[in-house]
Parts: structure tokens; C-alpha cells; sequence
């Protein structure tokens, strides 16, 4: 079958879904953020596929500012995660319950 | 008769969600440098996807910046605090099926959805995704969005500095 | 004979890109053995030393007078070296990551070799263009396989599970990624220059001889680009990396045999790939000194790749000139170059490319 835009859909649709699985189950602070990268990284090729399908650059645009937003929050999020494992002494969510630092 | 480029659509797409589940689930390790490594190698392959999109200049980026970067950084962190493997603490069964229950049901509710979408008319001026025009709508249309990305990669960079100070009140 | 691959493109073009492959993977190869060798001599002659000049094959020497000269080259020795690594023990220390251990120097290798396919190592050979992958973000295409270099270095510090090695990879990985945005933004103002991110048509833009090479034009980005260069493949004076003095041997303390020779491999191919994005960028590519069309005959072909290499040579002996003439940097100083003297120094290039071509453009209209 001819690979349309539904094609690339359906494979942004399911990686979305296998980061969201990564982000419930997973008890890793730095998993979960990677469960998160799966998912920008999902809609970057919902972008890139409209994108191309449309004849219309906006997608390829917003897909740029999504990655360059992306960098720009793991670095935060990663240093918000360094900075908790020095208070807490562990990045697992389970030992995180607390509202107080 | 598929087509070639169809083909490689459908090893890149396979590629893709093979390793972005061994990134999330992987059954043999859990060991978190192991799922960035799984992670780096989904981000390369959908690189390849966007290359079968015609947008190369954004496969690139995403390879530069995702892979290059972003990754490393990761890799970074898990290695500095030398996170110790998942295995201390299994993950509940509960979590597991409710999870895996919740999230199947949204992925039935998109593939449903984008089943019933009328498919898009065969158009012929499908977009190639050269750098030139990218720069031009860039710094054209979207020129103030730009610069606001700018000013926010630099609050970025302030708050890491300051976040990864020692004494941090 | 070859008449069928005029009817068949696709054909065509498997065979030919194949053989582009096969044939620039066999040159690397070759120059990274004789690159050990030259920098073993040029060592030597620095220091005032004869360098190798005993290995050599049975029979050779029963060459007259040639026999002799070659020994004393060393022309043989990098076979010696070659036969050494494969043949030492292969050791695999038990407290490592195994997988990762293995997998290591795979993936130090790899970005290196890859990095040559976007390179126009000469002109036109008949009908064929002389670059393996002619793509239009060739240069971009190359900063990512060479960001993925870090991979390599990294994982092969953490696997070995000891202290120095892991020492040596964080320090390689930061001093990468640093000098990194240094290079990019050095590159930037080039293709403000010339309009296009393709490595052909930078190429082209310096057709015309000498004077129309980028280096007299970019001067300051290339300066940025050289001592980035240096940086990237972890020489001298930037190899702290491996500095023995403190870190034992860096990032592959614990590696043996072949493991090792593939570290050493990707540590030259890296030189050879750096040298060739400078001849490209700056030096004019395949281009002679008089400037010339792309070649017509295949006399005309041959003779511009070995313009290319020439060229690449010459950098490829800077590199190891530079290696045995300056001290090693304090990684404080290092990383203040970069990120304080290298990334505003290319800012200010950027800025200053965009005014010039602002105003040129404006005095042309």
C-alpha cells in the first residue's frame, strides 16, 4: 500500500502512545523524561507529515520551534532533576511524595 | 507492486517503534543508559523518516540537536549520579495493566479517528522541504516567534546556571 | 561493456556509489596506516631521532638498493602495526559493561568514516561526480554524524567501570560539545558568503584560483575552525582527553589489541575527515592553485583528486607538526578558550559577514 499521509499518522499516533506508556509506568524520574521526549518527538512527525502532505511549510516551522523548546526544557529538567537528587538522594518518583522539599 | 521509498517507509516506521519501545520497555535490561542509547537510535530513524518526508534540513536538526545534544546530556546526568538500576523495585502489575489499558484505549481512539478521516486528495505539489524557503517563512512570517525562542533559550540557560549552583537555597 | 548502465540509472547508480565507497574507504584506510607512520617520522625528526627504519618483509631486502631505501622510509612498518593490534591478546577486564565495552570503539569508528560521504573529493570523473552523497545540507548532515562521535568516547568511559577512563570520556564529551558550537558558528558565516549549505557549490564559489579561496575572505572562521578542529579529534594541544600524565590513557585505559587500534583508527579517520572539511570550505576543494572548470577528460578528473589530496595531506602533517611543537592546555584554559575567546569571537564574525554583505549588496543595487 502507498505510504499516505494516514501511514505516517498512525506510526506518530503509536509512538505517542509508547512514550505515555513510558511516562505511567515507568519509576524513573530520567525515563519518564525520556517517555516525554518520545512524545514531542511524536508530534514532530504528525508536523513533518502534514507538513508535506498540506504543501505548507508552517508544520516544518512549528516542528523547528518544538525542538529548539524541547532543548531549552531538558536542559532545565534535567538540572531540576540534578538538583533533587542532591537534596533527596534519589530521582525514584515513589520516594518523592512529598509537597515539602 | 509497493514502491522503494515505500518499502523504506515501512522499515523506518518499524525501526522506529521497535526501538522507541525498547526505550520505554525494555525486557532485558533496566538499566536507564540503555534506554537512552534505545532512545538515540529512535530519534536517528525518524530522522530517516522526515528524509522519506523531504525535510531534510529538519532531519538534520534532529539529528544534531536531538541526538547530538540532547542525548548526551541525558547520557550526562544518568552517568553523574550513577542512577542505579530499576531493579531494587518492581514495577507493580497494577500500574502495568491499568497503564497499558489507558493507553491502548487512546490509541484506539486516534487510529479510529484517523481511519474515518477522508483520505487527502492525491495532490501532486507535495512540499519539498528545501532550506530556503524554510529561512525565508522563518524569518518572514514567524520572525517575532523567533526571537521570543531566542529570549527563552536564554532564561533557559540562566536557570540551569543558576539551578546547578552548589548551594542551592 | 558498460552500455547497459546507460539504460539502467538506478543500476548506474548502485554501482558506481559502491564503488565511490569502496574506493575512498580503502584511501582512508591507507592514509590513516601511513598518517601513524608519518607521525612516528616527523617525531622523530623533531626530536632529532631516525624514527622506524628496521621493519621489513622477508625478501625485500634482496631488492637491490630499493629494498634498502624503502626500510629505511619504514614504508613497512604500518603492516608491523597493523599485524601487532590484531594480534595481541584481546582482554576484556571483568568488571566492565561488557556490551557497551564491545560496542564502544564500533561507534567511535563509525561517525568518523561516515562524515567522508558528503565530501567533493574531486571534480568530475566522465559523467560521474566525484562525492558519494552530493546533499543539500551537506554540511549540516556532517555536524550531525560528528556530534554522534561523542557517543563512542562516552560509552567507553562509562563501561569500563573505572576511574580514570570515566575522567576521560566526561572531559572528552564536554571539550566535544563545546568546541562544537565554536566550529558551527564559524561555518555560519561561510554560507552567508556563499548561499548554500551544499559542499559542491561551495566548492564552485571558490572556482577561479587562489585568491578566490574562502581563507582570504573568512579568515578569522577558518583560525576558529582550525583550532576546533584540534579540539574535535582530541590532539594535541587540546588532548587532555588522554593526557597520560594524569589520566593514565583516558577514555580507553582499559582497552586492548584490536578494541584499541579501532580507537587509534577513529582518531586519524577524524583528523582525515576535519582536514578535508577545511581543504572544502576554505582551500577551494579540488580545485589547482590557478582555479579550473570541472574536469572534462579523465586525465583532467584524476589530476583534480590529487589536488584534493594534496591538499588533505598537507593538513593532515599540520595536525601532526602541531602535535610534537606544543604543550598540552590546562583544561581550565581550554574551556575558556572555547567558550569565552572561540563562541564570541565567531558571533562577532557572524555579525560583521552579515554588514559587509548588507552593504555590498546595498553598493551593487
Amino acid at each position: 500500500m502507498h505510504a499516505g499521509l494516514n501511514h505516517y499518522l498512525t506510526v506518530s499516533v503509536l509512538l505517542f502512545c509508547l512514550g505515555f506508556l513510558g511516562v505511567i509506568t515507568r519509576r524513573n524520574l530520567v525515563v519518564i523524561y525520556m517517555g516525554l521526549e518520545l512524545m514531542l518527538n511524536a508530534a514532530n512527525l504528525a508536523l513533518v507529515a502534514f507538513s508535506r502532505f498540506n504543501a505548507n511549510l508552517n508544520g516544518q516551522v512549528m516542528v523547528f520551534f518544538t525542538i529548539t523548546v524541547a532543548a531549552a526544557e531538558v536542559a532545565v529538567g534535567l538540572a531540576l532533576i540534578v538538583a533533587l537528587y542532591r537534596k533527596r538522594g534519589t530521582a525514584h518518583v515513589e520516594d518523592l511524595a512529598t509537597l515539602k522539599l | 507492486m509497493p514502491e522503494f521509498t515505500d518499502l523504506l517507509f515501512y522499515g523506518l516506521a518499524a525501526l522506529t517503534l521497535g526501538f522507541g519501545f525498547l526505550t520505554v520497555a525494555n525486557p532485558f535490561s533496566r538499566n536507564p543508559v540503555t534506554n537512552a542509547m534505545f532512545l538515540v537510535l529512535t530519534i536517528i530513524s525518524m530522522a530517516g523518516l522526515f528524509v522519506l518526508l523531504h525535510a531534510f534540513f529538519l532531519a538534520a536538526i534532529q539529528v544534531l540537536v536531538y541526538a547530538g545534544a540532547v542525548m548526551v546530556l541525558f547520557l550526562f546526568v544518568i552517568m553523574l549520579l550513577d542512577l542505579p538500576e530499576e531493579n531494587r523495585r518492581q514495577i507493580k502489575t497494577l500500574t502495568l495493566g491499568l497503564g497499558t489499558i489507558a493507553v491502548a484505549a487512546i490509541a484506539g481512539i486516534f487510529i479510529k479517528a484517523i481511519s474515518h478521516a477522508a483520505p487527502l486528495a492525491a495532490s501532486d505539489r507535495w512540499l519539498d522541504g528545501e532550506t530556503k524557503p524554510l529561512g525565508k517563512i522563518l524569518f518572514e512570517t514567524y520572525l517575532l516567534p523567533f526571537e521570543i525562542l531566542s529570549l527563552l533559550l536564554l532564561v533557559a540557560m540562566v536557570g540551569v546556571i543558576l539551578l546547578s549552583k552548589k548551594d542551592l537555597k | 561493456m558498460f552500455d547497459w548502465l546507460n539504460y539502467n540509472p538506478t543500476a548506474a547508480f548502485v554501482v558506481f556509489s559502491a564503488l565511490k565507497i569502496g574506493i575512498a574507504f580503502g584511501v582512508v584506510m591507507t592514509m590513516v596506516a601511513y598518517a601513524v607512520l608519518v607521525e612516528r617520522k616527523v617525531s622523530a625528526f623533531i626530536q632529532d631521532r631516525v624514527g622506524p627504519n628496521r621493519t621489513a618483509p622477508p625478501l625485500a631486502l634482496k631488492i637491490p638498493f630499493v629494498g634498502r631505501f624503502l626500510q629505511g622510509l619504514g614504508i613497512f612498518q604500518p603492516m608491523a602495526d597493523g599485524l601487532k593490534f590484531i594480534l595481541k591478546e584481546d582482554f576484556t577486564p571483568s568488571y566492565v559493561r561488557t556490551i557497551y565495552f564491545w560496542l564502544a570503539p564500533a561507534i567511535a569508528v563509525i561517525p568518523a568514516l561516515l562524515t567522508i560521504a558528503v565530501i567533493p573529493f574531486g571534480s568530475m570523473l566522465g559523467s560521474e561526480k566525484m562525492v558519494i552523497a552530493d546533499l543539500n545540507v551537506g554540511i549540516l548532515y556532517t555536524f550531525g554524524i560528528v556530534s554522534l562521535g561523542v557517543y563512542g568516547i562516552v560509552l567507553a568511559g562509562w563501561s569500563s567501570n573505572s576511574k580514570y577512563p570515566f575522567l576521560g570520556g566526561i572531559r572528552s564529551t564536554s571539550q566535544m560539545i563545546s568546541y562544537e558550537i565554536a566550529m558551527g558558528m564559524s561555518v555560519i558565516a561561510v554560507f552567508m558568503m556563499v548561499g548554500d549549505l551544499n559542499l559542491s557549490r561551495i566548492v564552485e564559489y571558490q572556482s577561479g584560483g587562489l585568491h578566490h579561496w574562502l581563507v582570504w575572505r573568512q579568515p578569522l572562521a577558518f583560525v576558529i575552525f582550525l583550532v576546533s578542529a584540534f579540539a574535535e579529534t582530541n590532539r594535541l594541544p587540546f588532548d587532555l582527553p588522554e593526557s597520560e600524565s594524569e589520566l593514565v590513557g583516558g577514555y580507553h585505559t582499559e582497552y586492548s589489541s584490536m578494541k584499541f587500534a579501532l580507537f587509534f583508527l577513529g582518531e586519524y579517520a577524524n583528523m582525515i575527515a576535519s582536514s578535508a572539511m577545511m581543504v572544502t570550505l576554505f582551500f577551494g576543494g579540488w580545485q589547482p592553485l590557478w582555479g579550473a572548470a570541472p574536469a572534462g577528460s579523465v586525465f583532467a578528473g584524476l589530476t583534480h583528486i590529487l589536488w584534493f589530496l594534496a591538499k588533505l595531506v598537507a593538513f593532515m602533517v599540520l595536525f601532526i607538526w602541531v602535535r610534537w611543537m606544543l604543550p598540552r592546555f590546562r583544561y581550565d584554559q581550554l574551556m575558556d578558550l572555547g567558550w569565552r575567546r572561540f563562541i564570541p569571537l565567531a558571533l562577532a564574525n557572524i555579525l560583521a559577514t552579515a554588514i559587509g554583505l548588507g552593504l555590498y549588496s546595498l553598493a551593487s543595487n
